[in-house]
This record gives structure tokens, sequence and C-alpha cells, in this order.
């Protein structure tokens, strides 16, 4: 009976550990907007860092402060360029890092729901392939701030 | 031994030689930037400005510019070359009094004098934005050879632009002399606009 005991929990944990969801081994850091006047179009960044053994899909992000977010990217073209496109997903490998940064991957956040300033911090959720979510909290910052 | 250390000697010397042989030019030419002196047209323009003003090259003419393509509706790139610039205006102090930043919009529909004013001044006392015709901001950015485009996008009633991500620096009198990329970093910017600000400098 004693014995058993250690058994039991295993049993207990080990479907736990293989479920850990996507929103579980990604680590959120460094998130912050770029606040633009008007109610311009903002930038969102962030570093996500996944500390999983598998990888993580992020398909979706959302704020109570805007009534749209979008995934996008900036790229510079051949001919010096510079445009964005929306991304679907962008994945995060196992054991990786992807860094949403200035002329690179951001949140693309339009249409503010609530006023907010800079100094302020504001909550993004972030929606994984696998249906979860993580909400990180992001610092506002000023127009042109340093990157 | 001594033999091995001449045979390096040497091929340092010829090293040294064809360095010298491809760095001719920037031997008398003191910038870090891409010097366009010569290859691209004088500052010329007809737009109007932040406060709503009709205004041509010719007002800027005394201050040292720096031409830059955008719109407001670019929350990435735009601001990003507008923040760094505006820590090179800190960083020039001054000096930056004499240079002004010309921020023209290839989204004229959208940018409007009153969101243009609200959009430059965000970053630095020192920008100017500038909106116009379609024609004449067309004009403009074929003349430095700065395509844009506009694509419509997915979600109604908007659209994408894409824009050139140069910075053409004019002198004080018009010409242009240089030409710098997002590559380039604020210790080259800050360097090359000392020298075309300070007084009795490259002119
Ligand atoms: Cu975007």
């Amino acid at each position: 009976m004693k014995r058993g005991v250690p058994w039991l929990w295993l049993a207990i944990l080990l479907p736990l550990q293989a479920h850990a969801t996507q929103a579980d081994q990604v680590k959120a850091s460094h998130g912050w907007i770029r606040l633009l006047p008007a109610d311009l179009p903002a930038a969102g960044y962030v570093t996500l860092d996944n500390q999983g053994s598998s990888a993580a899909t992020l398909v979706s992000a959302r704020s109570a402060f805007y009534a749209s977010v979008m995934l996008h990217q900036s790229a510079t073209d051949t001919a010096g360029g510079s445009s964005m496109r929306m991304l679907d997903r962008l994945t995060i490998p196992a054991h990786g890092e992807v860094s949403l940064a200035p002329a690179g991957f951001h949140l693309m956040l339009q249409e503010a729901t609530h006023p907010y300033k800079p100094g302020q911090t504001i909550d993004v959720t972030l929606d994984f392939a696998d249906g979860s979510h993580l909400r990180v909290p992001f610092m506002v910052r000023p127009a042109n701030a340093p990157d | 031994m001594k033999r091995a250390r001449l045979a390096r000697l040497a091929c340092l010397f010829v090293l040294g030689l064809l360095l010298t042989a491809c760095q001719r030019n920037d031997a008398t030419a003191p910038w870090q930037l891409t010097d366009i002196s010569g290859h691209m047209p004088d500052l010329a323009f007809a737009l109007t400005d932040d406060q709503g003003k009709a205004v041509t090259a010719s007002d800027y003419r005394g201050k040292v510019t720096l031409l830059y393509f955008g719109y407001t509706h670019c929350p990435d790139v735009c601001p990003l070359t507008l923040a760094h610039l505006h820590v090179v205006m800190q960083r020039l102090d001054k000096l930056a009094d004499g240079a002004r930043i010309l921020f023209v919009s290839v989204d004229p529909q959208r940018d409007t004098a009153e969101a243009l004013h609200a959009y430059v001044t965000a970053f630095d006392p020192h920008i100017v934005g500038l909106t116009g015709s379609p024609a004449d901001i067309e004009a403009l950015t074929k003349r430095y050879r700065a395509a844009f485009s506009r694509e419509p996008g997915k979600a109604g009633g908007s659209y994408e632009v894409s824009h050139s991500s140069g910075i053409y620096i004019f002198d004080a009198s018009g010409k242009a002399r240089l030409l710098a990329t997002p590559e380039d970093t604020q210790d080259k910017l800050v360097h090359d606009l000392h020298l075309l600000l300070s007084p009795g400098g490259a002119t």
C-alpha cells in the first residue's frame, strides 16, 4: 500500500507534464508599445523565449485597449523600399527565442478603445496554436523612445 | 625567423599600398555616410508644411536638410528612424539648430498638415512635416529615385505603403551631399552632420 503511493503520484503528474501548454512554456519579457499621437496605429514589441522542448506558435493577439491587434512584419525589399505585411502565425522554436523588435516583427495595434499615456502599462493577451493564452504587460513609451 | 618576419612585413606593406589605392578618394573626403555629391539633384519642391503653409526648398536654404519619405500610419520603421534622428539631434546639441529634418508624406490623402503636425512634434522640434498633391510628392520621390507604391490592404479601406528608407542629406545651399541608410549608425550621422554644420566645416 505504502509502496504504491509514489507510483500513483507519477501517474497523476506525467500526463500534466506532457500537456504543458505552449503558453506555459513561453516566457515573455521586455514588452513595450511605441505610442503615436492621435489614434494612429501603434507598434508593440516583446521578446518571447520558448523554454519548452516543443515549438510554440503564436496565432493571434488581443488587448482590451485596442479594437484590432495584428501580427506584422516589416521588411526591406531589394530596391531599398520598406513595407509591412501581415502574418498568420509566428513560430518560436523549442528552446528558442523570437524577438518582436523595431524594423522586424511587431504587433500592430489599431483603434484604441481607451485613452492611455506613456508610463502606463497595458496588458496584451497572446494566443497560441494549442488554444492556450499568455497575458503580457506592455510598458507604454513615447513616440521618440529609443529602441 | 627573420625571413618570415620580413615576408610578413612585405605583405603588410603591399596590403597597405592596396588599401591606400582603394581609399584614395576617402583620404580627402571625410565622410562616413555614402557621398552622393554630384549624383543627385539639388533640393527642389513646392509643398505644404505641417503648419499649413506653402513652402519651397528655398525656404530651407541656410539649413542643412535631411529628407526622409514616410507616412503617419507607419508605426514601426518610420518612428524608429525618427526616434534615431531625435537622438542624433540631441547629440548635435546647439549645432542641431542649423538642421531641419523634412519628413515628406507619401500618403498625402490621409496625412493632412494637422495630422503631420501632431506626428512630427511627437519626435523632435527639428522635424518639419511636408505634404502636398500626390503628383507633387511623386515628382519629389522620382527626383531622388525613392520609389514608393501603394497596395490595397486586407481590412476595408486600408492600404499599405511601401517607401524608400534612405535619408538624403543636403548642405545649406541645397546641394545633395550624403545618403544614410537604416543600417548606418547614429555615430556616422552625428560625425558627418557635425562636419556639415560646423562653421568653417566642409561646405
Ligand atoms: Cu505594422
